[in-house]
């Protein structure tokens, strides 16, 4: 369990990270290494070049505007955890981040390293997907913003480039009148869920005005369904569109059965939520 | 006057140590010494292959590689299979593996070739350009495969068997079709493993100018690798030590040796004339060690209308994985221990132990009790529903009573020695059960969570585990002139606390301050002969023979005091280390006595001056009587004629969520009797240990391996060893001593009570919430939704009465 050789790149400048990761095809960047490390350990990934970002200035951000939430590429899961305005914009990135792996893991691992590393089986791909958030990446050529709707491509692949680095993401603020709902089952606490899901409502006049649910480990990429229209019945329509797959885990259907079980708990959760909501 | 230690919760000394990072394990050893090399193994990826052809040629290109060894690289006795321990009459097919896998392999994480490097590092990558040439062949995976046998493992064993056993007393089949009722049911239980913090590791250090070998391993047996060690590579055992430094757990497997890595590093240290180290790691644990537990029964039973056992006839089937290095001690046991505290009138008991391309099995804590206990108790389970009885009434109907011990069972147990019970009092464990738990208001309970939509279930599990056994233990006892005391005893310590609970023996048998007793384990320099720590045998093998030393050791301090203070011994006693003649102010502390118990012929501090020619003895006499030895020291050993048993009775109350079939510890109660009680607060961490791992193995560890010998889960992100989020936040603990008249000490084995009812008693907790029969353990929620949905299907109206 040792890594294969690789070079090692520590820049203290962006401009210098970017023309290292233009110049080097085989290179990866190093944040929180929660995900690369083990990776490498267990040679199932082998970079000819590891760039450690976290000598880069100006990246450990969390910043609350009335827009929402911006998380720069070297904060912590931790201290995005721990800022009360990110909850207060955006509540559900607490209560996601609070079922992401453990203390110990949340103190080093970044919260955008995790969006970038799109495993459909993490909370945070699946809440910025939700939230329709984004994420800006920079290379030598340029910068740019992905929205989260184009941001996952496959089982654990991002539409980055491979000469892009995340630099910040966005999560918009939860607006007047919205609501926000999280569970997931997991086998021991901490672990990655079987199935999670999370809600986001809009309650206009008391009525459920808009219902969007997101789901954990049951498709290859983050998957939202919009239930507005099926609010009787909205485990139905989500399974339509997911395709939940059988682990050393839980079956097939039993991770069918767990989205028939939360989406109507956790959507009801974010009703209430809505409706509850101290505004602002 | 000295407190007395013995029973009491002495805290234990080794834990501040432990506690800040300061103990010393095997890959800590020699980290300063710039000639240290490690070694990597390059190991099977397939479970089933015959090797063609292995091309090393790409390796000794790499930098900082110093050597390589495949298996034809290996001479003499190394070029042999690895011994078989533990051989049987029954095991007419046991086979082992060699150190370096020699033309064919057969399982996934076999050793092929073992590289030696500056680093790890530079090892792996070695390691990664070897080619071997496979032939592949389609393997054996689990026992129906191995039971059909259309696939051998070895060619040359039929039906992949190694071993068939079969024991019985009485006619359990005449008295099963004569009885009033019969049941029959088909039980299963899964591979799992130790899994300690600690995986396998061994350094090796060559003094050419003594020409001596130093190994120091991660081992529960010194002796055992040392003997080993000087076999297979030609050494005289006098040229060999083996010592044991701190260990992360053992659980059992480091029992098994010797490893081929504990030959090899060695090897490559004499070889290299350079110390060589091999710290495993977790994947390398997980594919290249021993696992344990997986077996499926087949259980005929008759019986009474009051549940009484007339007749039972257990088969069973036990995958003891590629090969037997272990012999049958893990069949053995669950056949014999599968009688936990009852008393069957006929039993017979059959298994036959076979092979498959997965990774050997060896003991892991329980050692085949648990699948025992979980045949039994799903018995009784059993019965007690066709009779409609309540199942503690059914159990007590079957319990061998206080009156009846020693209870011989007519059996062999796994030392070749008569099953024979010493002491116990079930009825008495049984009725601290119920009150611990509230066995007799759980209905009430029951009715309450119902009505707010909950679903809850209570079980509970008994067993007898054999502990303390032979062949024997030693242990050698040294008052030295400071008065302190230094013991050694040759088995290992995994983290139990032997320290502890041997000084605190020590400290009341000698009369000496607690904190001037200093112990040592598994270092065959100080007690060359030992066999190791297993079946719970630590404290009443080692404990014994500790206690019998420190006799001796005081038998001869009394008689040299005795002559200075011109007294009778008799009239002596013992007390903080300082001897005095009772009801007197006259005394003479250990550390005088120990002066004068060695004739000096010169002074080397002012206490010495004491013992030198000039001073002391009669003139008359020679320095040393004829029968005596300088020095005030005791040795002596302890060999019972048989093993000691321990029992214990544990019971659980789970709940069960209608929709997520998630599965919660609402109380566990645990009674336990281990005879008298060294130290309380080791005991009860011991069952504390012992639960969290029984819950892992009853709701979350398995070893999954796919059709081709593929071992899916071998990381700890997929096998599911229990957080401290999932065992429960109290155990409540209840003890019964009925002591051992087998030792001086009445002492019973501790280390493995905790985990041996755990499938069982979860497993009855779980069908009592559920109200179907749970017959396969572990059990995830996937799995239990799965079989709510069977019996939806099937069972609707039996369901419904149940209540679901």
């Amino acid at each position: 369990m040792k890594p294969a050789p690789f070079a090692y790149l520590r820049p203290t400048t962006l401009e210098e990270a970017l023309t290292a990761l233009a110049g080097e095809p085989g290179a990866k960047v190093l944040a929180g290494g929660q995900s690369l490390v083990p990776l490498l350990s267990m040679r199932l990934a082998a970079p000819s070049m590891l760039i450690d970002i976290n000598a880069l200035p100006d990246l450990g951000h969390v910043t609350c505007d009335e827009a929402g939430v911006r998380i720069g590429a070297l904060a912590r899961h931790a201290e995005v955890l721990a800022s009360v305005e990110a909850a207060a914009s955006q509540p559900l990135i607490a209560r996601a981040l609070s079922h992401v792996a453990h203390p110990t893991i949340r103190n080093r691992g970044t919260t955008v390293g995790s969006l970038v590393h799109a495993d459909a089986a993490a909370e945070m791909p699946m809440v910025l997907r939700l939230l329709e958030g984004s994420v800006d990446v920079a290379s030598v050529r340029g910068r740019r913003t992905i929205p989260a709707a184009e941001l996952f491509a496959g089982p654990l692949e991002s539409t980055l480039a491979h000469d892009e680095v995340a630099v910040e993401a966005f999560f918009p603020a939860l607006p007047a009148g919205g609501g926000i709902g999280f569970e997931e089952i997991a086998r021991r606490h901490g672990d990655y869920a079987l199935v999670g899901v999370a809600a986001v409502v809009t309650i206009a006049d008391g009525d459920v005005v808009g219902a969007r649910v997101g789901f954990v480990s049951v498709s290859d990429v983050p998957v939202v369904v919009d239930v507005t229209d099926h609010l009787d019945d909205p485990a139905a329509a989500a399974l339509a569109e997911l395709d939940p797959a059988e682990d050393i885990h839980a079956s097939a259907d039993y991770r069918a059965h767990l989205v028939k079980v939360l989406t109507p708990r956790v959507l009801a959760d974010a009703i209430h939520h809505a409706r509850t909501r101290k505004q602002a | 006057m000295t407190t007395k230690l013995f029973g009491t919760k002495v805290a234990r000394v080794e834990d501040q140590r432990f506690l800040r990072g300061q103990g010393r394990y095997v890959d800590d050893l020699l980290t300063d010494d710039p000639r240290l090399l490690h070694a990597a193994v390059l190991r099977s990826p397939h479970a089933h292959a015959r090797i063609t052809d292995i091309d090393v040629s790409d390796v000794l290109d790499v930098e900082g590689v110093l050597a390589v060894w495949t298996y034809d690289d290996l001479v003499d006795a190394m070029a042999e299979p690895l011994p078989l321990l533990i051989p049987h009459p029954t095991l007419t097919h046991g086979r082992t593996q060699y150190a370096l896998a020699k033309d064919e392999v057969n399982y996934v994480g076999e050793a092929i070739a073992f590289v030696v490097a500056v680093d790890r590092y530079v090892a792996e990558d070695a390691v990664s350009r070897i080619r071997v040439d496979y032939d592949y062949l389609e393997p054996v995976v689990g026992i129906a495969a191995a039971r059909a046998a259309d696939r051998l493992v070895h060619d040359d064993v039929p039906g992949n068997i190694g071993a068939r056993m079969e024991q019985e007393t009485g006619d359990a089949r005449a008295a099963i079709a004569d009885a009033p009722h019969t049941l029959t049911l088909e039980l299963d239980i899964e591979r799992s493993a130790c899994t300690p913090m600690e995986g396998r590791g061994t350094v090796a250090r060559w003094d050419p100018d003594t020409s001596r070998l130093t190994v120091w391993s991660s081992t529960q047996t010194s002796t055992g690798v040392r003997g080993c060690v000087a076999a297979k590579l030609g050494l005289d055992l006098a040229k060999v030590d083996v010592i044991t430094p701190d260990v992360g757990g053992g659980f059992g497997v480091k029992i098994n040796h010797p490893w081929p890595e504990e030959l090899l590093v060695p090897l490559a240290a004499m070889t290299l004339g350079r110390p060589v180290k091999f710290t495993e790691d977790r994947r390398e644990h997980f594919i290249s060690s021993a696992h344990e537990r997986a077996q499926v029964h087949h259980v005929e039973v008759g019986f009474d209308d009051d549940g009484r056992l007339l007749g039972l006839n257990v088969e069973f089937w036990h995958d003891h994985g590629a090969y037997t290095p272990y012999g049958l001690i893990v069949p053995i046991i669950t056949s014999t221990q599968l009688l936990g505290p009852y008393k069957p009138l006929n039993y017979r008991v059959v298994f036959e132990s076979l092979y498959t391309n997965t990774v050997i099995v060896t003991p892991y804590r329980g050692a085949g009790r648990p699948q025992g206990c979980f045949v039994m108790e799903r018995t009784m389970d059993a019965i007690a529903a066709y009779l409609g009885k309540d199942r503690t009434e059914v159990r007590g109907t079957n319990f061998i009573q206080p009156d009846e011990f020693p209870y011989e069972h007519g059996l062999v147990f796994q030392d070749g020695r008569e099953l024979t019970y010493d002491s116990g009092d079930y009825p008495a464990s049984l009725e601290k059960l119920k009150a611990l738990v509230g066995w007799d208001e759980f209905e009430q309970f029951r009715a309450e969570m119902a009505a707010q939509g909950r679903r809850v279930g209570i079980g509970l599990a008994c067993y007898v585990e054999g502990t303390g056994v032979g062949p024997y233990e030693g242990a050698h006892v040294h008052i030295e002139t400071s008065g302190k005391v230094k013991v050694a005893t040759g088995l290992t310590s995994q983290g139990q606390g032997h320290q502890t609970a041997f000084a605190q023996i020590v400290a009341d048998t000698l009369g000496v301050r607690f904190e001037d007793v200093e112990i040592t384990t598994g270092d065959t320099r100080k007690m060359p002969y030992a066999v190791g720590t297993f079946a719970s045998r630590a404290a009443v093998m080692s404990g014994s023979a500790i206690h019998l030393a420190s006799l001796r050791a005081r038998e001869k301090a009394l008689r040299i005091a005795a002559e200075a203070l011109e007294a009778s011994e008799e009239d002596l006693e013992i007390n903080d280390g300082v001897v005095s003649v009772r009801g007197t102010d006259a005394s003479i502390d250990l550390g005088t006595v120990a002066v004068l118990s060695n004739p000096l012929r010169y002074a080397f501090d002012e206490a010495s001056k004491a013992a030198t020619q000039f001073s002391v003895g009669d003139p008359g006499k020679p320095p040393v009587a004829e029968d005596d030895e300088p020095g005030l020291e005791g040795k002596d050993f302890y060999s019972p004629e048989r093993s000691t048993f321990a029992n214990g009775m544990h019971a659980v109350i789970v709940e069960t969520d209608p929709d997520t079939a998630e599965i919660t510890i609402l109380k566990y109660a645990v009674v336990h009797d281990c005879g008298h009680l060294i130290n309380p607060m080791i005991v009860e961490g011991q069952i504390h240990g012992g639960v969290a791992q029984g819950v892992g193995g009853a709701l979350y560890e398995r070893m999954v391996y796919d059709e081709a010998g593929q071992l899916l889960n071998a990381s700890f992100m997929d096998f599911l060893m229990p957080y401290v989020t999932e065992v429960p936040t109290t155990i409540d603990i209840d003890h019964l001593e009925t002591p051992s008249p087998l030792n001086p000490l009445g002492i019973k084995g501790a280390g493995e009570a905790g985990v041996i009812p755990s499938a069982a008693v979860f497993a009855a907790a779980i069908e009592d919430a559920e109200g179907f029969p749970i017959t396969a353990m572990p059990i995830s929620p996937s799995e239990l939704f799965a079989l709510r949905l069977e019996h939806a299907d099937h069972t609707t109206e039996a369901a419904t009465i149940t209540g679901i």
